[in-house]
Parts: structure tokens; C-alpha cells; sequence
């Protein structure tokens, strides 16, 4: 039987961060009353000039300098024609055939050696309106009596990234885009948020037989709203594709919509021909051509981008790769650890504490790791108690999250106030570990008799009766000698 | 290339335009004329020379970011043919 393999190549939008929309100077802002941000321009009344925003240049520029992309000397803007009424002018003002960004290359790193994505392109271009269906069942453009259009997003500032067929699965897949989203973080140019759209991702996928260099029909596969259902989606296709194929049968071109919920596909339209959009250069802008002297001062201004970075957190800390990817991906968090790891000198251990309890505590808080009331310095005292021997793991934890409900209190106080000092004394554990061993002859008996594995037992017993305090080191040691 | 009429249905249809009977073959003929101008740029050398996307010989004609107030939604709507809660109602998408 013929064996596939999946060739995937994904087309990014993403909202740049600006104060005023691509073409005129509307507010790019999210959450007024609808059309209460528009103008002539972003209206598209007769006669109304648009004028690019250079702000939007710049930030389009950092990210095309940050996914390495060779920045042409000359660009300019065309017009892509299309009829919808999320469109007022009837075509969207995009770049075609003079990208602001070209082809660039986007190393993912990984456990297993990592991959390079190639970027094809980046370019500008305006949002859509956006419209709600009425009338219908559940918003659903289909069987709508009408729709309503609000034209507040209409004309922002769009960066489409377009990535070489590269990618070879689902997971490829989120392992890039969840890269190239903190990339894109990094540089400032946007805040990718999926789920509010200012980060949005469509994937092309198609199969062919392993070895062949070809290219099976593809499908395109809309919007998907999270990383998760990404990888579940293009999942989801490649099966759809093979099993058409494996039965005989062949892929029809297609755009779908995968329904996380019921992890299923929908054909929203086939494709019987290729889009035609007769792009012409907008007459009514003109080119950008972006100075050496701007390059190289947008390229200074980048900051230490996530790829850099979870390098330097592999190489200085000797952090495994995904955990330094983990701890990378967010800045703050990444900041946080290297304070840690440098006030307790030992970066493995700030690791466990920064992707275990810190991290806990900042999702279930929605807290950015800066805003955090357990600061650098007070983690770094309890992770101190825990090397000394003075708390053991498990009160550790609740030392944790006392220093998070009281940010005054230093981690030494709440061990004595609470009691939670770790007991070492053998003289004390003696005595719980000869009650404890009296009380279970039985098991005494069955571990002489060679069931060694009820140490384990003997161990939770002696712990349970200490309150959870007793050094399980001196416990080990105080069993095997009672029971030897 | 010869323009044929099934390439002016074509481009009508892009443009959803309706074609009486008999107009794809005029507009064929005026379109050919058109076209035919144009193509007279063929006849030159233009080896090396780039298309000229503008004729001003301009380039990096950028806005500052600066907010200017918008224009509002009263005014936004006042020529709207179906506003609706401040919203530009328009006919069912695809029916």
C-alpha cells in the first residue's frame, strides 16, 4: 500500500498594532459602537484618497527582519478585485507581485533536530469589514434574510505571511506558528491573539505518495481559531485525504471549515476555477522603498528574538530544548527564570520551579510573571529552604502558595509560623518509626519474607504520622536499619 | 492574442455585468481597439526597463499614526439606503 505524506504550507494574517488603520486615519481600535470608527476613505465615498500608514510600514518591516526575510528595495500596492459587501470599494487594497517582505527562511528548533520553514512573502494589506448574518439560524450566512456591516474594521492594517509548502504535519504546524507568533510578540508589531483574530491562520494542505516530489491537489482549510485546532484540523485533512485516496478515489480542490467540537470537516465551496482577481498597481498609492539607513535601524531596535533566546537558555543553563522553548515563548517568564536562576545558582532547579509551581499559579491567576506578588528574590528564599533540608517538597508547596496570598511575609516566617519545618531528629523519627513498624506486624513480616517494595508503605506511614514533615532521607535510612 | 467573446463574457461576468444579445461581439470589437492601442508599447525595445507602476516619480508618501477624529455613525449612516442599529443593512450574501 502507498504511503502519504502530508505537504503543508500556511497563510498568516496578522493585525499590526497601530493607532490609525492602513489607509486613512481612523482609530484601529476593537469594541466601539459599530461604525463609529469609519471616514470617507475606509467608507470608500468617490474622490476619497487613501495615504499608507507609516507606522505600519515599520512594524511590517521589524517582521519581516525578524523571520529573516530579504526586504526588496521597492514595493508597492495593488489592487485585488473582488465583489462582497464586507468590501466597499469592491477590491482590497494588497501587494502582489512587490511584497514589502520576501522570501525568508524560520528555524524551529526541537528535540528532534528541528526544521526550517521558508516565508515565501509578507506583505501589507487592509482588513474587511466585518458582517453579521440576521434572519438566519445561529449567524449562519446561509438562509440569512440579511446582513448588517460594520465597517470599523474595515481598512486595518494587515500583515499576510505566506510560508513555503514545508510543513509535513499537524504538529509541524503548531510548533511553527507558535513560534512565530512569540517572534512576532517580540518585535511588538501585534499582540496574536487567536482568539480575539488579531492572529488568524489558514492551512493548505495536500498528500502524495512518500518520495515523490509532485504536488497532490490541495484543500484549503479556513481559520482556524486556536494552535490546538490547527494540528487537530490539518489531522483531521491528511486522514480525509488518504482515505479518498486509499479507496480509489481522488481530492476535489476545496475550501473547509474543521468544527473543533465535533472534530469534523465541512466543504464550505469547491473550487472548478482558479480565482481571478485582475490585480492592477493602486493607482492612488505609491511605492515604498525602505532605506538602507531605516533597515538597519529597525533591525538594531529588534529585541532578543524567541529562537535566539531559547538557545541561549539551552546553552547558559543547560535546559533542555522544550523546556527552554517553554520558558522562551514568554518573555516575562523568560526574565523571571534568569533572575531565579541566578539568585539560587542552580538553573535547573529555578526550571522546575518556574514551569511547575510559578507557572500554576500565573495561568490560574492570569498573571504575567513581572506582575507576580511571589517575586524573584522571595521564590529564591524558599527554593534556599529546600536545598538546606529545612522544608521538604510537598511543604515547599505550601510555603508557595502562602507567599502568594501574603505578599509581606518572607518564606523563613511562614516555616516557623506554620510549623512546617522539616524533622531530621532521629531521636523523633525513631519513635514514629518504631510505632509505626509495631502497629503493622503483619507487613513487617512480609517485607523480612522478601516483599521489599512495602519500604514504600512504611515510608507514607511514617510521613503521614509526622504531619507530612519527617526528612524522608532520614526515614529511609532509620527504616533500613530497624528492618534490617 | 486575438480577444475572443467568450474572453468578454468572461470579464463581464467578473465584473457582474449583464450582456444583451449582440453586445459581446460590439464590445469585442471596441475592447480589441483598446487593447490593440496598448499593444503598441510591444513594438519597443524594453529590455531592462522596469514597468512603471505610477508616473510620479515618487516614493515613501507615508501618514504619521495620528488619530483624526473619525467622522462619527450619524454621518457615517446619513446616505446608508437600510441602516439598521447602526449598522448598513445589505440584501442576503449569495442568494
Amino acid at each position: 500500500m502507498t504511503t502519504y505524506e502530508a505537504v503543508i504550507g500556511l497563510e498568516i494574517h496578522v493585525q499590526l498594532r497601530t493607532r490609525t488603520k492602513m489607509f486613512c486615519r481612523c482609530p484601529n481600535r476593537f469594541g466601539d459602537a459599530p461604525n463609529a470608527n469609519v471616514c470617507s476613505v475606509c467608507l470608500a465615498h468617490p474622490g476619497m484618497l487613501p495615504v499608507a500608514n507609516g507606522e505600519a510600514v515599520r512594524q511590517a518591516l521589524r517582521v519581516g527582519l525578524a523571520l529573516g526575510c530579504r526586504i526588496p528595495e521597492r514595493s508597492k500596492f495593488d489592487r485585488k478585485n473582488y465583489f462582497y459587501p464586507d468590501s466597499p470599494k469592491a477590491y482590497q487594497i494588497s501587494q502582489y507581485d512587490q511584497p514589502l517582505c520576501a522570501e525568508g527562511a524560520f528555524q524551529v528548533p526541537g528535540e528532534d533536530g528541528g526544521f526550517v520553514v521558508g516565508i515565501t512573502r509578507a506583505h501589507l494589506e487592509e482588513d474587511a469589514a466585518k458582517t453579521i448574518h440576521v434572519g438566519g439560524e445561529a449567524g449562519r450566512i446561509a438562509g440569512s434574510g440579511s446582513s448588517i456591516v460594520d465597517f470599523n474594521r474595515a481598512g486595518t492594517p494587515l500583515l499576510e505571511i505566506v510560508t513555503e509548502p514545508d510543513l509535513r504535519s499537524g504538529e509541524h504546524a503548531r510548533r511553527f506558528l507558535t513560534l512565530l507568533r512569540a517572534t512576532i510578540v517580540a518585535t511588538g508589531a501585534s499582540d496574536c491573539d487567536m482568539e480575539k483574530g488579531t492572529l488568524r491562520c489558514d492551512a493548505n494542505v495536500s498528500i502524495r505518495p512518500v518520495g515523490s516530489t509532485g504536488f497532490g491537489t490541495k484543500c484549503e482549510l479556513k481559520n482556524m481559531n486556536s494552535f490546538r485546532f490547527l494540528e487537530r484540523g490539518i489531522a483531521a485533512e491528511i486522514a480525509r485525504q488518504t482515505a479518498l485516496l486509499e479507496v480509489g478515489g481522488r481530492v476535489t480542490q476545496a475550501t473547509l471549515h474543521y468544527d473543533p467540537s465535533s472534530e469534523s470537516l465541512t466543504v464550505l465551496r469547491t473550487k472548478e476555477e482558479a480565482d481571478d482577481y485582475r490585480y492592477f498597481p493602486e493607482p492612488d498609492l505609491l511605492p515604498v522603498a525602505p532605506s538602507p539607513t531605516l533597515l538597519e535601524e529597525l533591525r538594531a531596535g529588534l529585541p532578543e528574538l524567541p529562537v535566539a533566546r531559547i538557545a541561549r537558555l539551552r546553552d547558559t543553563y543547560g535546559l533542555p530544548d522544550a523546556t527552554a522553548a517553554t520558558i522562551a515563548l514568554t518573555p516575562s517568564l523568560a526574565d523571571y527564570y534568569e533572575e531565579l536562576a541566578a539568585l539560587t545558582g542552580d538553573p535547573r532547579l529555578a526550571a522546575n520551579w518556574t514551569m511547575g509551581e510559578l507557572s500554576a499559579h500565573l495561568n490560574a491567576a492570569s498573571l504575567e510573571a513581572a506582575a507576580s506578588p511571589v517575586t524573584p528574590p522571595r521564590l529564591a528564599a524558599l527554593i534556599a529552604l529546600t536545598v538546606a533540608g529545612t522544608v521538604g517538597s510537598n511543604a515547599a508547596k505550601t510555603v508557595f502558595g502562602e507567599l502568594v496570598a501574603d505578599p509581606a511575609v518572607d518564606a523563613a516566617t511562614i516555616v516557623e509560623r506554620l510549623g512546617l519545618a522539616q524533622v531530621d531528629d532521629a531521636d523523633e523519627l525513631g519513635a514514629i518509626v518504631d510505632a509505626v513498624l509495631a502497629a503493622n506486624a503483619a507487613e513487617v513480616a512480609a517485607f523480612r519474607a522478601g516483599k521489599v517494595q512495602l519500604i514504600g508503605f512504611f515510608t507514607g506511614q511514617v510521613m503521614r504520622q509526622s504531619g507530612g514533615r519527617a526528612d524522608p532521607k532520614v526515614v529511609q535510612a532509620l527504616l533500613n536499619d530497624r528492618l534490617r | 492574442m486575438a480577444l475572443t467573446e467568450s474572453d468578454v463574457r468572461h470579464v463581464a461576468r467578473l465584473a457582474r455585468l449583464g450582456l444583451a444579445a449582440g453586445e459581446a461581439e460590439r464590445l469585442r470589437g471596441e475592447l480589441a481597439s483598446i487593447l490593440g492601442h496598448v499593444s503598441a508599447i510591444a513594438a519597443l525595445d524594453l529590455e531592462g526597463v522596469p514597468a512603471t507602476s505610477h508616473p510620479l516619480d515618487l516614493v515613501n508618501v507615508l501618514a504619521a499614526d495620528e488619530v483624526v477624529p473619525a467622522a462619527g455613525v450619524e454621518a457615517a449612516l446619513a446616505n446608508a439606503p437600510d441602516p439598521v442599529a447602526n449598522g448598513f443593512r445589505v440584501p442576503p450574501i449569495g442568494a
